[in-house]
């Protein structure tokens, strides 16, 4: 068995999760502009800097510059509380997803995951179903009855989504028989098995856990929560300044880490096709050691992972600029009468494919 | 009662299962959406590119010169008589001895305003006109200007310049390559 040491590797690789998570929120803001832009037949944002690169820093010296507002009324600390909590929530997701396998440097190793828990998918839940919370608590604070308006829906919605989720979620675990998201990853892709991603095995469950990743996002076509046509801007009306960058911010945070989950749980995670045939031929025919290749399989993982993702996100960002937004009456019946049966026949039916030894 | 063949009965069919899905139709969607993703963009990056003038566009008036270099406006106020917009004022005068190299007429005018906030650019000035003096040019705008008295144009700035490599300077212009280059754009 590895030993895993070093806690400076691990407090390394902690802070470059950290880091790439804002860096990827950050670059999300001016792929949502530069994709809705191209689905609208435009260019979109390509003023600053090379093809508007530097857009984000732009928008985010916005942000900070703006006026710091505090409705009269509002309850200020939880004003403030609000949205910190909403990214802090968001961040902390991330810190369970294994996003490459073991690197290995003489008898040093480390995962590429920010803590390896055997609760991995506990925790997103937990964490996620936290996040509710920033929301609520932002729209109770402002002392506006638009902002209570959209933080009770956000409240309803993710209450109602999040037991479809966790149904859908539990087809996964029947198959693998554990909560640890690295252990699901690595049962995806055996040495020397062809084994399937999970996809293959729950395709049924994968799209129901789709819908409700788009409801619990507060993306199109579920983002009530902050409708503008009906509550103005919904939580975060009474928001101003960096406090309502936050919030935004935090959705995007929240759409990386669910497009992560994803990733994870259905598509293989930081496993791609060939990669142990891959190894073998580097040690084999071009005299690596093993240690060597082993650790160039899991950097190029590390990248399918972050390919898996980009395109998840991709995805939010089309579906979001192709379809309109639900009714509200229509967004409950979708989630309670619809999601929720469909996920408990799957249940059943992975149950009933299990005993009789399908999968 | 019926008016035109063109009503179109609709049905109030319940609806099939590929339609209560709703998924078909989200493809559907997406596909539409996709196909826009790799049309080519209507954007026009406007201070790099300029969008070229039609052939017949009408734009600013120009007050001509003749092939001497004489102005040929005889202050007729056909123009002014013509304009829908009441935009023209002018003020005639006889030509004194001395001055047949500055205008080609007996009369002439010694001063023409145009409010260009007034100008509706129909260019029926240029067809009422009995001298050929008065033109709309396909090249050149009224540009944008802070003050409303900037927009009457006076002499100074409608009749064309004496030497003819200081005509048509001023204004909105494109250069030949970028009118070609954008003209292939379009087609």
């Amino acid at each position: 068995m590895i030993e895993l040491p070093a806690l400076g590797w691990q407090s390394i690789v902690i802070f470059v999760v950290f880091a790439l998570s804002l860096l990827i929120a950050t670059y999300c803001t001016y792929a949502e502009r530069v994709i809705a832009a191209f689905l609208q037949d435009r260019v979109g944002p390509d003023r600053a800097g090379p093809y508007g690169l530097l857009q984000p820093l732009a928008d985010a010296v916005k942000m900070f510059t703006k006026e710091e507002f505090f409705p009269g009324g509002a309850n200020k600390v939880l004003f403030v509380v609000g949205p910190c909590l909403a990214m802090i929530t968001a961040l902390m997701s991330s810190a369970v997803i294994p996003f490459g396998n073991t690197m290995s440097f003489g008898n040093n190793a480390f995962f590429l995951q920010g803590i390896e828990v055997n609760i991995g998918m506990l925790w997103i839940f937990g964490v996620v179903s936290l996040g509710v919370y920033g929301v609520m608590i932002g729209g109770w604070a402002s002392n506006n009855k638009f902002s209570l308006l959209g933080a009770i829906r956000a409240a309803s919605q993710n209450i109602s989504y999040e037991l479809a989720m966790g149904m859908s979620l539990i087809a996964v675990l029947m198959i693998s028989g554990t909560l640890s998201l690295r252990e699901i990853t690595l049962q995806q892709s055996v040495a020397g098995e062809w084994q399937m991603w999970n996809i293959v095995k729950q395709p049924l469950g994968f799209i129901i856990f789709l819908v409700c990743a788009f409801a619990e996002t507060n993306r199109t076509p579920f983002d009530l929560p902050e409708c503008e046509t009906e509550l103005v801007g919904g939580y975060h009306t009474e928001y101003s300044s960096m406090k309502l960058g936050l919030y935004l911010f935090s959705e995007y945070v929240n759409i990386f880490v669910v497009s992560a989950v994803m990733s994870v749980l259905y598509f293989g995670g930081f496993n791609f096709p060939f990669q142990y045939e891959l190894r073998d031929w580097f040690v084999n025919s071009q005299g690596w050691e093993l240690n060597s290749a082993q650790n160039l399989i899991t950097l190029m993982g590390a990248v399918g992972i972050f390919l898996k993702i980009f395109a998840f996100i991709f995805f939010f960002m089309w579906i979001r600029w192709t379809l309109p937004r639900f009714r509200y009456d229509q967004l409950m019946r979708l989630g309670w009468t619809i999601l929720i049966p469909l996920a408990v026949f799957n249940i059943v039916l992975t149950g009933a494919l299990i005993l009789f030894g399908v999968i | 009662m019926q008016l035109t063949n063109r009503a179109k009965v609709l049905e109030k069919k319940p609806m099939t299962l590929a339609e209560r899905a709703y998924l078909p139709a989200i493809f559907q969607g997406l596909s539409i959406t996709m196909r826009h993703f790799f049309m080519k963009k209507a954007t026009v990056r406007y201070p790099e590119e300029v969008r070229p003038f039609s052939g017949y566009f009408r734009g600013l008036h120009v007050l001509k010169r003749d092939e001497q270099g004489r102005e040929r406006c005889t202050a007729c106020g056909l123009c002014a008589v013509a304009c829908p917009a009441e935009a023209i004022t002018m003020v005639a005068g006889e030509r004194k001895k001395g001055e047949e190299g500055l205008y080609r007429e007996e009369k002439y005018a010694v001063s023409y305003e145009i409010n260009m906030l007034r100008c509706i650019f129909c260019g029926l000035c240029e067809e009422a006109c009995p001298k050929a003096a008065i033109y709309l040019q396909p090249d050149k705008m009224a540009p944008p200007r802070y003050e409303r008295d900037e927009f009457t144009y006076g002499k100074d700035r409608l009749v064309e310049p004496v030497s003819p490599d200081e005509r048509s300077v001023k204004g909105i212009q494109l250069t030949s390559e970028q009118a070609d280059k954008l003209r292939s754009r379009i087609v």
